[in-house]
């Protein structure tokens, strides 16, 4: 085992994979020399040359739909996407196009695209670098969508990733980057994808949340457990689609009583999936309505660093919701 | 450049004899016919949907005939008709696309006709969405670069497709790393409704070339000798590692853009009248006989031959079954089913 960051997480994944597959290659703006912006491929041109570290123009629909060409022709590309922000003008080759190859060509083409996307907000991003978009392609039939929040998850993950054979959208979030640090194992290891994760155990009330807010959550967690003795289980959703619905289900029924916590806008969202799973799933094991805390519905997010923090939400305000929650 | 010899006195392109000239022209009176019933098939409320090759059928079979469908990529849109016959699909598969029927090879009869994936030559078509075609070509051409594979990638896309974002990016891609990809824009001057003059401000797309660094041809389309040549070139290029070439083959569409198309609300009388003068088929059938290759006789005994073909396939194919629900279940992921 080792202590990293997520940043370097990302970046160990795609370096063993690169290492271990000459199938595997990077595409993306200023990923070459400039090693990302996040630097997350720091070095990788040095090691596997331009061939594989593929600089491409400012033109964010064909670092998809050219990754997409690749991929059918027998390449497993990763096509990174500088900010969730401008992923937009790629939805159309990722949403519209990737997520339907197998199904579009009845199984005889396939799409082994992994578009990484570092998203997310409370890093003074302001309305163009702070954007939670997992939603579109949580939507989405044909994709698989990764949202890890631990240094773990996002290596053992993205291994996942590249190696499947259809698309995975995986997304980053941009402040645990350096923020969060945890154990990795050193040898060759990945984690499924599609299956949620508990991160703390607890028999009083049920929180499902993902990506950052799981850290916010566990320290609210943390904070309930010292100062009023309840204890909250913790759901790690980590794949967002397909949603793990059986453990999602197990988790609600396991104490009566479900808070979702969400940087996204909460109106038709993930968590409003997750709700429904629930409701279908696990209603007569209730003990009380589910609650969720969320941001307002405004775009995400407010630059000013006051009204970004009364946007986000953050573990003083969870922790307010476990105890209503947990009241009643 | 207009090459001279659909005028039928010039020498033949290198590679091409006397009895390709005749099976091409003869696949080309196959697609015409079956073009033809499909159209009625759609007035008998069978085929719910489609637009027609007439008026491409030359530049599809030249262009077809330059490349080798053993080892090159084939990307193409809605209106490769006349491509997808010269490239072996037989003219039951082609219908069962259109009738949606079981056992359609190219999408289970999930997709519009044409779109999916061909069971044995590398051809697809992913989507209905224009101009999304280019940047998988250039990807495709960028992984066959990696391996240092000699195959070439054509991609088939419309005049309204140029104007797409997808066109410019991938070009200027395959422009920047000398990609073996073949653009092949079939310019028949309407983008559904929308004539060439409203789509942009140059004469011809092949001029946009010259912006990505590589060469730009514009050739007459009813010619399928021209055509020939002009990718025979390309693709020369494109296997020597020359990278890129934009081809424009002038064309007409001699048809509204689909079935649910009127083009006299849009395209004027003399327009209408004048496309008439360039239909491929007769181009190419006068240039036969002036080569001493074709007689009246022989054509209209190719003509029988094709008609009798399509009406086979048509009690066939109308014959077959619907693909079942369950199958709608089949292939989102690798090795599983959907829930
Ligand atoms: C992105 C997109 N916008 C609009 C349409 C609707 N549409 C289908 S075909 C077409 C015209 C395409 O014209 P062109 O590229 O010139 O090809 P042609 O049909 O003339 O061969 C339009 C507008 C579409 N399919 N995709």
């Amino acid at each position: 085992m080792s202590q990293k960051t997520v940043i370097k997480a990302v970046r160990d994944a795609m370096l063993s994979e690169m290492r271990r597959d000459p199938d595997v290659f990077i595409m993306g703006e200023d990923i070459a020399h400039r090693g990302g912006v996040f630097l997350a491929t720091d070095g990788f041109v040095g090691e596997f040359g331009e061939e594989r570290v593929i600089d491409t123009p400012l033109a964010e629909s064909s670092i998809a739909g050219i990754a997409l060409g690749a991929a059918v022709n027998g390449k497993r590309p990763i096509a990174e996407i500088q900010f969730a922000d401008f992923v937009w003008p790629a939805i159309n080759q990722i949403v519209g196009e990737t997520a339907r190859v197998r199904y579009g060509t009845n199984g005889r083409k396939s799409a082994p695209l992994t578009v990484r996307v570092p998203y997310g907000g409370g890093v003074r991003g302001g309305l163009y670098h702070s954007q939670s978009i997992e939603v579109l392609f949580a939507h989405t039939p044909g994709l698989k969508v990764v949202a890890p929040a631990t240094p773990y998850d996002a290596q053992g993950l993205l291994v996942s990733a590249i190696r499947d054979d259809d698309p995975v959208v995986f997304l980053e979030h941009k402040k645990t980057y350096r923020l969060v640090r945890g154990e990795v194992p050193d040898g060759d290891y990945s984690e499924p994808i599609g299956v949620a994760d508990v991160k703390r155990q607890g028999g009083d009330i049920t929180v499902i949340t993902y990506g950052l807010m799981l850290h916010y959550v566990l320290q609210a967690a943390q904070a309930l457990s010292e100062q009023d003795r309840v204890e909250a289980l913790v759901m790690d959703l980590r794949t967002l689609r397909p949603l793990d619905r059986q453990s999602i289900a197990q988790a609600a029924r396991h104490t009566g009583k479900v808070l979702l916590v969400q940087e996204d806008t909460p109106a038709v969202s993930v968590l409003s999936e997750v709700s429904a799973i629930i409701a279908e799933e696990a209603f007569y094991d209730l003990d009380a309505p589910v609650m969720r805390v969320g941001p307002p519905e405004l775009p995400p997010m407010p630059f000013s660093p006051v009204q970004e923090a009364a946007f986000m939400p953050s573990p003083e305000k969870i922790l307010a919701a476990m105890r209503k929650l947990a009241a009643t | 450049m207009t090459s001279s010899s659909a005028s039928g006195d010039a020498a033949l392109p290198d590679g091409l004899s006397d009895s390709d000239l005749l099976d091409m022209y003869r696949t080309m009176v196959l697609s015409r016919n079956l073009d033809e019933r499909v159209w009625l098939l759609n007035r008998q409320g069978k085929a719910a949907i489609a637009a027609s090759a007439q008026g491409h059928e030359a530049a599809q079979i030249g262009t077809i005939k330059a490349l080798d469908p053993s080892r090159d990529h084939f990307l193409i849109y809605y209106r490769q008709f006349t491509a997808m016959l010269g490239l072996g699909t037989t003219p039951s598969e082609l219908l069962s696309g259109f009738l949606a029927k079981k056992g359609e090879p190219m999408s289970g009869a999930r997709q519009f006709p044409l779109h999916g994936a061909h069971p044995r030559v590398d051809l697809f078509s992913f989507s209905n969405v224009v101009a999304t075609q280019l940047p998988h070509a250039v990807g495709v051409a960028l992984a066959d670069k990696m391996r240092g594979s000699d195959a070439v990638t054509i991609v088939f896309f419309g005049d309204g497709a140029a104007s797409q974002g997808d066109t410019h990016e991938a070009m200027n891609f395959a422009g920047i790393h000398g990609l073996p990809v073949i653009f092949m824009c079939e310019n028949n001057r309407y983008a559904i409704s929308v004539p060439i003059h409203k789509q942009m401000p140059l004469e011809s797309v092949a001029a946009r070339a010259s912006s990505y660094g590589f060469p730009g041809v514009s050739i007459d389309g009813t010619d399928m000798l021209a055509a020939y040549e002009a990718v025979s070139a390309a693709a020369q290029r494109a296997r020597a590692g020359d990278g890129p070439t934009l081809v424009e083959a002038n064309v007409e569409r001699l048809l509204p853009h689909t079935t649910d198309d009127d083009h006299t609300r849009y395209r004027p009388g003399d327009d209408i009248e004048s496309m008439k003068t360039r239909d491929p088929l007769a181009v190419t059938r006068n240039m036969l006989i002036s080569r001493g290759l074709l007689s009246d006789a022989e054509a209209g005994q190719i003509e029988a031959e094709a008609k009798a073909t399509v009406n086979a396939v048509t009690d066939e194919v109308d014959a077959l079954p619907y693909p079942t629900t369950e199958s709608m279940y089949e292939h989102l992921f690798a090795g599983s089913r959907s829930q």
